[in-house]
Parts: structure tokens; sequence; C-alpha cells
């Protein structure tokens, strides 16, 4: 940026009009020099981003041809086995999008894959966020607003896999009215304010048109928000970075946004794009065609929603059937809980967790370079009890698909998943945390004996033993970045007064949580003496067990 | 010429004229015919011979869980270990056998298809170029579908029941695909899979796929018409027998029709796309992350 020579009239003159009007220079002076961290993981959420970009290119295409209308026609496109065919308008100009608009089927499966990565992609992103501790102060509000976009992706998936109208979309929305139709006292009002009339299409076909709004309006105006804040926050925040040489809580160390960042983000887009519009070339994705017309009457095995719903699928698959009549009304637990409960706990213990997690370390202060996992062994022993919760009702959401293609029978699927469902989480919580603070134990063994070189030495004695090199650079920062813990939580000031909310009920469980999170932490530190390395590790040993 | 005249007065001798005619016609008959009636009673030599052929191999491989008058069998507690035969019709012995899943291997929750025993097996390939074993295997060809008639005629003869279609009312290219396809998706889909990928039932059991193209029209037939294992009968009046036809074209139709999509991913639905979204999907662009973190600008570098 700092040429001598002054750039053409062509170029300045027009730079120059805008500066003297909006004052761009400083503007872009200060933002062009933002630092970004260099880590792959930090680009999981560039996915989304892109993805997104996407989705609205090609959901534009599409609604020049689709017709949200539920009015009935016949078929009679060049899709020979559907001609004659009764179906609405919506089902017909998907098969018209598909077979007779030019480039159309591409269109839809760009349109549908992206969504698919996209949900993805901020999976994955929040994943990364939560195991590294990324959104510890100051950056709650983001967490926040990144849970936010994923249930909104969930909702803006579901309504627009449910526009076509063919018959897996039709049994989504007939599951979406009972579980309408299940909250208590109001369900069935909620019901047919929806659905603007009985299911499967309201007294005048309402429900398509109405999703329709919601799916291209609303709910992506809402999105387009929130990832505007979420990047403006993260702007302002600036991005967290992975422990390294050189890298603390005060600086980021990285490239700048131009000429590098914008370069690698660029290419990033385009790298997006290109997978997604390969998997829509070689991999087919909602056949609609195949499907059918949706038939109140009709139903096909295997049918399932897209990935992110499938958590709701699989808890309600393993639901025992339970109701209760009370008052002359029937409370259908066997819809309700599956419906609320478990994305309600992985979901709300997700927004609530920063929150906590400062109520029990009594941690205030705001953090810029992330945690390694195994320096925060509950937290991610917690992550790895939610993912499996998770992953296992996702499971249980294809258990038919998995009876048929591995030759199990359908119930043993059904009951070993409602056992998994709450041995899992806790198994993998205990797993996890072993596996983490074995991983500690190897860290504080590296600054401690140093790294295992994989030479071999003979004593004049004729012993063997191993020699060991001390840590690089490098694999020193990274250790050290560990925060030893304090045992016991401050219960009163330098005065003697004792610290808000010490007692109580609320305040020993406090005391006792934060006992839990950090008893057992192994101290990693530099040592200068082997002696007293061994007296202290054996010193923790014994407060340990 | 005198006593022919002085005869034909007697009183017994229009009596007498109608018996020599009697036996003249007899005598020319007998004299005509005896083709004839010798080749019917060889046919039905015949018939009885492949009878009892069909009831040897009755014998052979169905009598020890059937009974040896296809009467079934219970075991010990009175349940019923195999069903009886009688009545059940040709249509039905030609599905299980021709599918191999009579004889069956173990009882289990369901038979699964397999090949045919030799004896049935009219899969077997002659296409060889040794015309020696080209002719071996046309016979035992030959051989393995006069067993399976035998044996369909045995158990017709027992009771009766549906019989085998005709090639005309199985033929997939003169269905109504579009009838076909909505028949399929009311009666059919909620166990095979919307374009007969097959699925997973209750207790261990399964609709299998019909998508392979050793399905034969013809077994989809019988299958509907006899309603093998957990399979629900469709008989004449619920499904007749141009509805048959047309859900045949549109099983037949569908799964020789190409995915215009790309990879048909199995056709079983969302599952193997949100599988392959994640897998495929997510690694190239984490692969893609990888790259573009891992190269070091040259300019900057020393910095």
């Amino acid at each position: 940026m700092s040429t001598q020579s002054t750039p053409p009239k062509a170029v300045s003159g027009p730079l120059n009009f805008l500066d003297d009007r909006l004052g761009s220079t400083t503007f872009f002076r200060r933002n062009m020099k933002k630092v970004f961290p260099d880590h792959w993981s930090f680009m999981l959420g560039e996915i989304a981003l892109y993805s997104f970009v996407i989705l609205l290119l090609t959901g534009t295409f599409l609604t020049l041809w689709f017709q949200p209308s539920m009015h009935e026609v016949v078929y009679e496109g060049s899709y020979t086995k559907l001609r004659g065919v009764v179906m609405s308008e919506a089902y017909a100009s998907t098969l018209h999008i598909s077979f007779d608009v030019r480039g159309g089927l591409l269109m839809r499966q760009i349109h549908h894959w992206a969504a698919i990565l996209f949900m993805c992609a901020i999976a994955a992103h929040m994943l990364r966020v939560f195991f590294t501790g990324a959104y510890r102060k100051p950056r709650e509000l983001n967490w926040l607003i990144g849970i936010g976009l994923f249930t909104l992706g969930m909702v803006e998936g579901l309504f627009g896999y449910s526009l076509p109208d063919d018959l897996l979309s039709g049994t989504g929305l007939r599951i979406t009215q009972g579980v309408a139709e299940a909250i208590p006292v109001v369900g069935t009002y909620i019901y047919m304010f929806l659905f603007g009339g009985e299911f499967p299409h309201g007294t005048h076909g309402e429900i398509i048109p109405r999703l329709f709004t919601l799916h291209v309006l609303l709910i992506p105006g809402v999105i387009l928000a929130l990832i505007t804040a979420h990047m403006m926050i993260m702007w302002h925040q600036k991005h967290t970075q992975m422990p390294g040489p050189g890298r603390t809580n005060d600086n980021v160390v990285g490239y700048p946004f131009y000429p590098v960042f914008m370069a690698k983000t660029g290419a990033y887009f385009l790298f997006t794009f290109g997978v997604i519009a390969l998997l829509a070339t070689f991999a087919q994705i909602n056949p609609i065609w195949m499907y059918g017309p949706y038939d109140p009457g009709a139903i096909s095995a295997g049918s399932q929603p897209d990935w992110y719903m499938g958590v709701l699928e699989g808890s309600l698959r393993i639901m025992p059937n339970w109701e209760t009549t009370a008052f002359g009304h029937t409370i259908s637990w066997n819809v309700l809980i599956p419906a609320l409960v478990p994305l309600g706990l992985v979901f709300g213990g997700a927004a609530l967790w920063p929150f906590l997690e400062q109520w029990i370390t009594g941690d205030k202060r705001h953090h810029h370079l992330v945690e390694r996992p195994r320096n925060a062994p509950v937290r991610t022993g917690v992550g790895m009890a939610a993912i499996t919760f998770y992953g296992l009702l996702w499971l249980a959401g294809a258990n038919d698909v998995i009876a048929e293609r591995f030759h199990v029978s359908l119930f043993a699927t059904t009951w070993f998943f409602r056992f998994a469902i709450f041995i899992g989480p806790v198994l993998a919580f205990v797993v996890t945390k072993r596996i983490c603070l074995g991983l500690q134990r190897k860290d504080a063994a590296v600054m401690h004996h140093g790294v295992e070189a994989g030479i071999i030495m003979m004593s004049p004695e004729g012993g063997f033993s191993e020699k060991h090199e001390p840590p690089t650079e490098e694999e020193r920062a990274v250790i050290l970045s560990k925060e030893n813990k304090s045992p016991a939580l401050r219960t009163a000031d330098d005065n003697g007064i004792p610290a808000p909310g010490a007692k109580g009920p609320l305040g020993h469980l406090r005391g006792r949580l934060h006992r839990y999170w950090t008893f057992d932490d192994i101290p990693v530190e530099e040592h200068d003496h082997e002696e007293h390395a061994e007296v202290d590790e054996g010193a923790r040993k014994e407060l340990t067990h | 010429m005198k006593r022919f005249t002085a005869w034909r007065r007697r009183p017994w001798a229009g009596y007498a004229v109608v018996l020599a005619a009697l036996a003249a016609i007899g005598v020319i008959y007998a004299g005509l015919s005896p083709r004839t009636d010798r080749a019917e009673a060889a046919h039905s030599a015949q018939a009885a011979a492949d009878l009892a052929n069909g009831r040897q191999l009755y014998n052979k491989n169905c009598a020890s869980c059937h009974g040896p008058n296809a009467e079934g069998t219970k075991d010990a507690e009175g349940r019923p270990l195999a069903p009886s035969l009688i009545g059940v019709g040709a249509a039905s012995v030609d599905f299980q056998v021709s599918t191999g899943r009579m004889p069956a291997m173990n009882p289990g929750a369901q038979v699964p298809r397999k090949e045919p025993i030799p004896e049935f097996n009219t899969n077997i390939p002659t296409d060889y170029h040794d015309p020696k074993q080209r002719e071996k295997a046309e016979k035992q060809k030959a051989q393995a579908e006069k067993n399976l008639a035998d044996l369909r005629n045995y158990i017709q003869s027992l009771g009766g029941g549906p019989e085998v279609p005709s090639a005309e009312m199985v033929d997939p290219d003169s269905g109504d695909v579009a009838l076909g396809g909505k028949l399929f998706r009311t009666n059919c889909a909620q166990c095979h899979n919307f374009v007969g990928s097959g699925g997973a039932l209750t207790g261990g059991k399964y609709a299998p796929p019909l998508s392979n193209s050793d399905v034969t029209p013809t077994q989809i037939y019988e299958a509907m018409l006899t309603g093998p294992q957990a399979m629900p009968v469709f008989n004449d009046t619920t499904l007749t027998p141009e509805q048959k036809k047309a859900i045949i074209a549109y099983v037949v139709k569908t799964r020789e029709e190409p995915n215009p999509g790309g990879n048909g991913l199995g056709r079983i639905g969302p599952v193997a796309e949100g599988l392959t979204g994640w897998l495929v999907g997510l690694s190239m662009m984490v692969l893609a992350a990888m790259w573009l973190t891992a190269k070091k600008p040259k300019k900057l570098k020393k910095s």
C-alpha cells in the first residue's frame, strides 16, 4: 500500500469523491490491517457464511419458477412416470424446475447441499468454539447468536424441504402438526393457526404459501441480521488465537486482512462453492420425483428428515407411548417430551454453559487465548457427553435404516437406544475426563523429563535408557499455556469479609462444583530440579486420592 | 338272396341289423382310433409320472417340515412349525422355491432370499463356449424348470389355489406406470420404501428390496397374490390384475431408471444424504482449510 507513484486519475478521482463524502480512508486504513490468526479450525464458521451466500443466490433462482400453491393440477410435464397424476402446483412446479428448466435440477441440488453443509459447518464451528473455550468472556453474546442461528437454520430447513409438497415433506409436516397439537391447552389452536384449517393444507391451501413466505423472507432476513451481528461483534472483539510462542492474551498473532487473509478467505469461498457444486453434480439429493406427490394415506419406509432434524426424529422414535388424561384433556408425553426435552437440554444447556462455567470457576477475566481441551477436563467431558447424547438420538432417528442395512432387529435398536441415551453420556464424560487428565500428565512429564528422542543409550554398566530432549520453543509455549487451577474457591477476601454467594445451599453447591472442576488438575510447570518436581507430583497425587 | 329276403322278414331282423351295424362301427372305430387312445393313455401316464416326480421332490425337500401329506407340522406345545400347503396353490410354490426361500436353511424371524438349490435353480448360466458344457447346463436348466413345474403341480393338485400368472399378465411394458406409482406409494412403500429399496419391519422381519433385477415380474405378482411371510395378501379384489401389472411396471421401470441428479446414494432418502454431507462435504472443506492455512505467504514469512 505504500507505493511511491501516484495512482492514475481514473482511480484516484472516484476514490477521492467517495472519501470526501464518507471518510472511508480512515476506516479502511484501520480495518484493512485487522489481524487474523491462522488455523484451519478457525475457517469452519466461514463455510457456513459462504454456504449461506450460495443459499441466497440459488434460492432466488428457484423462486423464479416455484409456485407456492396447493392448487390441484394434472401433471403433463416431461417426467413420464407421473404424467396424468393429480398433484399440487407446488409439486408440479418443483418437477418443472427439476426436468424442464435448464440447470434447474443442478440449482435445486446446489441449494439443498448448501443447506446440508451450512448446518454441518455451524455444528462443527460450535464444537470448535466449545472445546477450546472460545465462548468465554467477552464472547458469550456471539455464542448465543450462534445457538440462535443453528435453531433458525433447523426451522428454515424444515420449512424449505416442506415446500415441494412431496411425500416426504408431507410426512414431515404431519409430524410438525402432531408436535403442535401435543402442546397442552393451546396445541390445537396453534395447529389450526399455523395450517389455516385442517391438515394437510388448511381450508384454502394456506400452508404452503405461509411456509414459503417464512422460508424466503422472514427467516433468511433474521439469519442475515444475526450473521451480520455475529461478524461485527467478532470484528470488534478480534479473533481468539491458539496458544503458541509469542501469543498472549493481549495480542493477536496472524496475518493482516489485506492482502493475506482476504486472499485466503476469498479462495475459501471458491472452495466452498466448488465442493457444493461437486456434491450437487455427482450426488443426487431429495429426488422428489421418486417420492411422489403428498398423499395423507401413503408413507414410505425410511422416511427421515434432513440430518439436523434427525435428533428430534430419533427422540420421537425411542419415546415410550406415554399419555395422561386429566380434566378431559390428553397430555401426549409421547410427543411433547421428545419434541422439547432433548433439544432443550442440549441447546438450553449450551446457552447457559458460559455463565454456568463463570459461576463455578469464578473466572470473570477476558480470554483471548483459547484453552486446550485437555486443560479443562470437565468442560471437555461435558461436551463429549452432549455429543454422545445428540449423536445417539441422531442415530436413533435412522434406526430403521440401521436395522435394514446391518440386519439387526428394529426393536433391538429401539431398546438399545433407550438405554444408551442414559448410559452413553455418562460413560463419555468419565472416559473423556480420564483421557484429558492423562494428557495433562503427559504434558507434565514432558516439562519434567523432556520429549522422548527415540535414541536408546547404553550406559557403561550395560543398562539401557532412552534419551530425552527438551521440548522445542513451540511445544513449550503450547504446553505452558495451561493455567494451573487452584483447588479452593476464595470464600473470603483479604480483609476476611466472606465473598458474596459463598454461603447458603447455592453457595455450597458452587463450592462443590468448583472443587470438582479443579481437584484433580495436574499442574504443568517448568521444573528446575527434578527432585522438587517428584515431591510436588507425589503430594498432588495424595491430594487426589 | 332268397334266404336273405326271407330272413329280413323275420321279427328279429331289425335287431340283428342294428347289432351288426353297432358291431361294424365298433370294429371300424377300433381299427381307426387306437392311436389317439394309446396317446391318451400315454399322456395320463406321463402326467402321473410328473406328479410322482413332484411328490418325490416334495418328499425329499419339503416333507420334513411341511409333513408327509403337506398338512403342516406343529411343535410339542402345539405351535405351528411349518404351515399346511394344501390350498396354497402353484403361485406360492413358484415364488418360494424360485426365490430360494424354500427349502429354508434355518427357521428365523424371516426366511431370506438366496440362490435356489440346484434341483430348482433355473438361473444357471448356459452361455458356455464349450458345446458340451453348454448342452449340460441347458439340460440342467430344463430339468430344474421341469422340477419346479412338477412340484407346483403336485401342490396345486392337493387343494387348488392361485395359479402362476402368464407372461402377458406380468409384462412391465404394458402396465400403467403412473397408476402403478400411486398404488405402490399407497400399498407397498410403507414397508418396501418409495422405490422398493427395502425396509425394516418389527420383530427382526424386513421387507426385502425389489430394486435388484433378479426380482422378476412373475415373483412380484406371485408375492402380491399369495402374501409370503410378513407380507399381506393382495388378492384380485384388493388389487385387480390390471393394477398388479401397473405396480410391476412401476417397480421395474423405476429400478431401470437412471438417477438424473448423479449418484442415487442407495435411494434410501435423507440418511444417506446427511452422511454424505458430513463425510464428503465437510471433510473436503476441512482439507481445503488445512491446505489454505498451511500455506505461508512468501512476503510475510520473515516477519
